[in-house]
């Protein structure tokens, strides 16, 4: 075959948004396009792809499956690559799909290009465009093996409905045990239904002007009047300082994010910082340092006292939603 | 408890990058360790004086300029090191072909694990530690928080960050771990600790005397700088309260967020 095989990401009984986007795309290249969806209960799951463009779904179900550690789905999905002979892999470059993916191009001895926010098919070959330097550049990518592995940064590319035959084929696959060494002991996951900032469309986010880390409430609050896609973030600054843990930093030695609107609270905006979030749609800066360079890029600048001007956002934000 | 660090040198957080061809102009850069792999090195030293005694070796691929990086982890505490000085290697090496260097160089040592980072902070891919796990064959772990060696040293239990949460496994040593920022608080290099580094051994090799023969499997065809962001508006108002309907307002009529 030489058409893209995606790898659906399950997560919490769901698969993520990141699985249609690739597959939607995995569509426009033209060619089979084939999923393979890993994880306990996933068989339920899989006819969702089809209204993405996956004409043919390979499903890997069992109780084994319902932690993710990375020998076990590599094997599998490597053998489902096996029968496919794809030209082309797309994965999600989400928290999972950055561990996933080089490990599959590492068993496949091929490359990966990772956390693509675009992709072009010319003939044959796919280049990728992905950020470099935490967005400071931009690099155009070929991959030279084959097949060509490739991420793509959740959120780049939106999911298209398009429609695939849909076909589900359930595959036993032969897993070599003695490479599965690690244990998981136990996984923890905050009851938060917010999303990960990588992935939110909304990030309030607040930085050392914020003073300490009990007035974070407030940028939650704002937060949660935007809604289930909305969560929020830190400076290196406010995570340094232990205001925040660090999965809560943006910037180049934390997150890069591109929500549809990144508000940020008392962050002055160092390069480190800008880099990171640079590629927001919109971006809100309230900061009383007028001088801060963080307006120099900011769509919306408000020069105030954030703990004067958040709470009245807030207010003003509820009267509108009535 | 012997390690093994994987660091690469990168352009300090600081840098204007400018495009220069298919990569980044070097002029005025100041070079740094990767952010991310000097967790590495601080875990790698912090165990071994945990665990009283062993040896922390240091791996780089890189030009002439990576020694200086390599010599400041030395300073920090490491035992000695192998710098693969390949400038032709390097300029055209990509992930898969960086974890061929390094694996071909960590396969000659002695050690319970092997550290690096997430990720480099000037190329972003994070595919680095997963690809030389494979290439040792051993178990790799990514996105390590924490990391507590058995005393045996024989397995040890870690902490690794996922999505909204954290995981905790048991692993068998030797294994390749990658650090996640929170895994510890890098030390700074002693001036005594700069002196002694000066006379720690470096052995200097290129990628053909490890026997590394793959090239890389992705190229660059073209770099660009992202469009660059332009000052919005500044909100008016008589007070905090005033400036926070307009852009309440701003937010709702025009942004249509709200």
């Amino acid at each position: 075959m030489a058409g893209t095989l995606i790898y659906a990401e399950v997560q919490k009984g769901e698969i993520k948004k990141g699985a249609f986007e690739i597959a939607s795309k995995a569509k426009e290249f033209g060619g089979d396009v084939a999923a393979c969806v890993i994880g306990k209960g996933a068989e339920a799951l899989a006819p969702q792809l089809a209204k993405y463009g996956a004409d043919k779904i390979y499903v890997v179900d069992g109780p084994e499956f319902e932690n993710y550690v990375p020998e076990a789905f590599v094997q599998a999905f490597v053998q489902v690559a096996q029968t496919v002979q794809p030209s082309i892999i797309l994965t999600s470059a989400s928290a999972q799909g950055k561990d996933f993916t080089p490990a599959v191009a590492a068993r496949l001895n091929v490359g990966a290009i990772s956390d693509c926010v675009g992709v072009a098919k010319e003939g044959d070959k796919v280049i990728a465009k992905r950020p470099m330097y935490a967005g400071k550049a931009y690099a155009q990518v070929e991959a030279l093996g084959n097949p060509q592995v490739i991420s793509i940064r959740p959120n780049a590319l939106g999911a298209k409905e398009v429609a695939g035959a849909g076909a589900v084929e359930k595959v036993a696959v032969n897993l070599d045990a003695s490479k599965i060494k690690a244990t998981v002991k136990s996984v923890e996951v905050a009851a938060t239904t917010e999303p990960d900032q990588t992935e939110a469309e909304i990030i309030v986010s607040g930085g050392r002007g914020m003073k300490g880390p009990e007035n974070f409430g407030m940028l939650e609050d704002l937060a949660k009047l935007f809604g289930p896609t909305a969560t929020t973030g830190a400076s290196r600054a406010a995570v340094d300082a232990g205001w925040r843990g660090h999965s809560y930093q943006v910037g180049q030695t934390g997150k890069t994010v591109s929500p549809n609107l990144y508000v940020a609270c008392g962050i002055s905006g160092a390069i480190q910082h800008m880099a990171g979030m640079g590629t927001s749609k919109v971006i809100v800066a309230i900061n009383k340092d007028a001088e801060a360079p963080i307006f120099t890029k900011a769509d919306y600048g408000v020069v105030d006292d954030l703990f004067n001007v958040v709470p009245a956002l807030i207010d003003e934000i509820k009267k509108i939603k009535g | 408890m012997n390690t093994v660090v994987c660091l690469k040198q990168v352009p300090d957080t600081e840098t204007l990058i400018k495009i220069a061809g298919t990569t980044i102009a070097t002029d005025g850069i100041k070079w740094v360790i990767s952010s991310f792999d000097e967790f590495a090195v601080e875990e790698a030293i912090k165990q071994k004086e945990k665990m009283g005694g062993g040896k922390v070796t240091i791996v780089s691929l890189g030009p002439d300029r990576a020694i200086e990086s390599v010599r400041t982890a030395l300073a920090m505490g490491a035992d000695d090191a192998v710098h693969i000085n390949d400038g032709a290697y390097y300029d055209k090496a990509d992930p898969y072909a960086t974890a061929q260097a390094l694996a071909a160089a960590v396969k000659g040592l002695t050690y319970d694990a092997v550290f690096l980072g997430k990720q480099a902070i000037d190329d972003d891919a994070s595919q680095v530690p997963a690809m030389v796990g494979d290439l040792l064959g051993l178990p790799v772990v990514t996105q390590v928080i924490k990391f507590e060696p058995a005393a045996d040293k024989k397995s040890a239990t870690v902490t690794r960050e996922i999505e909204g949460g954290q995981m905790v496994l048991d692993v068998p040593l030797p294994a390749v771990f990658s650090a996640q920022k929170g895994l510890n608080e890098p030390r700074y290099a002693s001036l005594p600790g700069i002196m002694k580094a000066k006379k720690k051994p470096v052995d200097v090799k290129n990628a053909g005397a490890l026997g590394v023969t793959a090239g890389p499997m992705t190229v660059i065809k073209e770099m660009s700088l992202p469009p660059a962001r332009q000052a919005g508006k500044i909100i008016a108002g008589d007070d905090a309260k005033a400036k926070a309907a307009a852009l309440a307002k701003a937010l709702h009529e025009e942004v249509k967020i709200i």
